[in-house]
C-alpha cells in the first residue's frame, strides 16, 4: 500500500502470526487423527501429576506423546520419558508461555502416524498463556485446593478461555479452610460451559472420570 | 511478562508498513486492548522502549485505548458492560451470553510525522 503522510488504519491483530501457525497446527493434527490437550495452570497445581496418571491409566487404549514447557531443566520431561512414551522438550529460558511456533517446531520431533494424543504441558502461569492459541482441542486448566477457592476470580480470562476444569490434590481439603463448592461455584460464574473433574494424584480419585470423558472425546473425533 | 513479546509482534506489524528508510518518522501507534487479553499498559510499554532504543522507532509514542468487556444475553437480547468478569445478563441474570468485546489485541492506527 501507498504510504502518505497522516495517519494509516491498519486494524492488525497484535497475535496473528500466533493465530495463523496455531490454524495450521491445528489442521495438521486433523489431518493425523490427533486429539491435542493444552494443560494450563499455576506452579505446583500437579499438571505433570496429571500427565503422569492420564499416561498410567490410557496408554494401553491409545498413544500418547507429551510436549512438555518449562522455563527451566527437563526434569519434567524426565519424569514423562521414565513412563516410556515419546516427549518433547521446550525450554523457554525465561518465557512464561508456550507459542505456536514453538509447538510447530517441537512436533517435528514426533511420529505424528504412531500418535493420538498429544498432550501439551504449557508453562505453569495463569496469565501470560491464556492469549495464545497452540492449536489444541481443549484448554485444560488446573487449580489445586491449596491455591484456594478465588483463583477463577483472580485469572477470569484463563477461566473463561478454557473448556476443562480439573480441581487437583483433593485429598488434601480436609487439611483446608478452602471450600470446593465456592471453588466450583466460582469457575462456573466466569465460564458456565466448563466441564469439572475432581482428582487427587495421591489416591487416584476422579482419574477414570477424566480419563473416561477424554476417551469419549476422542472417539468423537 | 509475555508484554515484551507483544510488543516484539507490534514492531513488526509497524515495520511492514513503515521501514526506516522512509523519511517520515512513526509519531504516534494507537493499539487497542481489551480487558479480558491479560495485558500490563505500564510492561508493554517499558517492554516498546526497550526494544526500539537505538531503532528508527525509538521515542515513537505507543497509545493504548482500553476496551471493557461487552456480552450480549442469548436469551434476552441485552448488551451489557461487565467490570467484575461474572458473565451474566445484567436484565434477566442468565449465563448464556456471548462476548461481544474485550479479547481485542491489535494496532489499530499508525500517526505518521515529516
Amino acid at each position: 500500500m501507498g504510504i502518505e503522510l497522516g495517519v494509516l488504519k491498519i486494524e492488525r491483530k497484535i497475535l496473528e502470526k500466533n493465530d495463523e501457525i496455531a490454524h495450521s497446527i491445528r489442521g495438521l493434527f486433523k489431518e493425523h487423527n490427533i486429539f491435542t490437550l493444552n494443560l494450563v495452570s499455576s506452579p505446583g497445581s500437579g499438571k505433570t501429576s496429571i500427565v503422569e496418571k492420564t499416561i498410567k491409566e490410557c496408554k494401553e487404549k491409545f498413544r500418547i506423546a507429551v510436549i512438555e514447557g518449562d522455563i527451566q531443566t527437563d526434569l519434567d520431561a524426565r519424569r514423562i520419558d521414565a513412563s516410556g512414551i515419546p516427549v518433547v522438550q521446550i525450554i523457554t529460558h525465561g518465557a512464561c508461555h508456550l507459542e505456536a511456533n514453538l509447538i510447530r517446531d517441537s512436533i517435528k520431533n514426533i511420529n505424528m502416524k504412531e500418535v493420538d494424543l498429544i498432550i501439551i504441558e504449557n508453562v505453569g502461569n495463569l496469565v501470560c498463556p491464556s492469549g495464545y492459541d497452540l492449536g489444541e482441542d481443549h484448554k485444560v486448566v488446573i487449580v489445586s485446593t491449596t491455591e484456594g477457592d478465588d483463583k477463577p476470580l483472580k485469572y477470569p480470562a484463563m477461566f473463561r478461555n478454557s473448556s476443562v476444569l480439573i480441581i487437583n490434590k483433593i485429598d488434601l481439603l480436609p487439611h483446608l479452610h478452602s471450600s470446593i463448592e465456592e471453588l466450583e461455584k466460582n469457575a462456573l460464574a466466569i465460564n458456565p460451559s466448563l466441564t469439572i473433574f475432581k482428582t487427587s494424584c495421591v489416591s487416584g480419585d476422579g482419574i477414570n472420570e477424566w480419563c473416561n470423558w477424554l476417551l469419549s472425546k476422542m472417539k468423537k473425533q | 511478562m509475555h508484554e515484551l513479546s507483544v510488543a516484539q509482534n507490534i514492531i513488526s506489524i509497524i515495520q511492514e508498513y513503515i521501514n526506516e528508510d522512509q523519511k517520515s518518522t512513526v509519531k504516534t501507534i494507537r493499539v487497542k486492548i481489551g480487558k479480558l487479553a491479560n495485558i500490563l499498559t505500564d510492561s508493554l510499554i517499558f517492554g516498546f522502549e526497550v526494544l526500539t532504543k537505538d531503532t528508527y522507532l525509538e521515542g515513537a509514542n505507543l497509545e493504548i485505548e482500553h476496551l471493557p468487556v461487552r456480552i450480549r444475553c442469548e436469551a434476552c437480547g441485552e448488551e451489557t458492560t461487565i467490570e467484575n468478569f461474572l458473565f451474566l445478563c445484567s436484565v434477566c441474570h442468565s449465563s448464556k451470553v456471548k462476548v461481544l468485546s474485550g479479547y481485542e489485541l491489535m494496532v489499530s492506527e499508525i500517526e505518521l510525522t515529516d
